[in-house]
């Protein structure tokens, strides 16, 4: 059992790997097409609008995306964790699904005919493990979420 | 039903205000999503089971609010907030509050 997992384990950090790197590569040529076209939809932060600004509908959209982490890069950042400091192997994944989140939602948006979002926020949360001992995160959810208005002049 | 984030609904005005209105749903992931999450989890990437049962689990979490804010008598929920809570192992609580109020 125990040399069984001394070879198993290697050649699932590499698989895990592999399929991680493709993956990411395919997901960000991907997310540069949608964001070129970003479906035409303007999407801000802020609240208040411009006085000339004529609101003509008003409904909330969303955007959610869950994903995780593959395993060699768990394990990396697992190892990184015991010096501290900046672990750069989490960073891109997460930065791709706010990315996916907000086309998703501007896509919504699109869908049903509006051309502006406002107060958009973005929020994270982390799910639980469905495995009984609690280790390993089951996935990280990203929500975008604002109000997707509809303009009868100006800006649209 | 008109519901937004946003403080006030844009280019209408708020004539009453009913107060808080609330809705919730606690779901569980299905086995067989599990397994498939489980898979998932070592090559990384979109869990998309989870990602449905999360927005199908939202939309029910804001049609109990917007039935609550139906029931008061209101046309609109203004400044509506999302929270998400692991209550349990393998099930996540979404929640969705907001404001009731009547536009015009």
């Amino acid at each position: 059992m125990e040399i069984l997992s001394l070879v198993v384990t290697p050649v699932i950090l590499l698989g895990a790997w592999i399929s991680g790197a493709i993956l990411e590569r395919r997901h960000l040529k991907n997310l540069l097409l949608l964001e070129g076209g970003s479906r035409g939809v303007l999407a801000v932060t802020i609240e208040d609008l411009p006085e000339d600004w004529h609101v003509e509908a008003c409904e909330m959209v969303m955007g959610n995306v869950v994903i995780s982490q593959d395993y060699f890069k768990r394990v990396v950042a697992s190892i990184k964790g015991i010096f501290g400091g900046n672990i750069g192997v989490l960073e891109p994944l997460l930065e791709r699904a706010r990315r996916e989140a907000l086309l998703r939602m501007k896509g919504v948006a699109h869908a049903r005919g509006y051309g502006t979002i406002i107060n958009v926020r973005i929020e994270t949360s982390t799910l639980a493990s469905a495995r009984r001992d609690g280790k390993g995160t089951a996935g990280v959810e990203i929500l975008a979420f604002g109000a997707a208005i509809a303009l009868s002049s100006g800006r649209g | 039903m008109i519901i937004s984030n946003t403080q006030e609904i844009p280019g209408k005005s708020i004539v009453e205000f009913f107060g808080a209105v609330s809705g919730s749903t606690v779901r569980a992931k299905h086995i067989s999503r599990d397994i498939m999450a489980g898979l998932k989890n070592v090559i990384g990437g979109e869990l998309t089971g989870y990602t449905e049962l999360l927005s199908e689990a939202r939309g029910e979490a804001i049609r109990r609010m917007s039935g609550q804010a139906e029931d008061m008598g209101a046309n609109a929920i203004v400044n509506v907030r999302f929270a998400t809570s692991s209550v349990a192992q393998g099930a996540a609580e979404l929640f969705a509050y907001g404001t009731a109020v009547t536009v015009e």
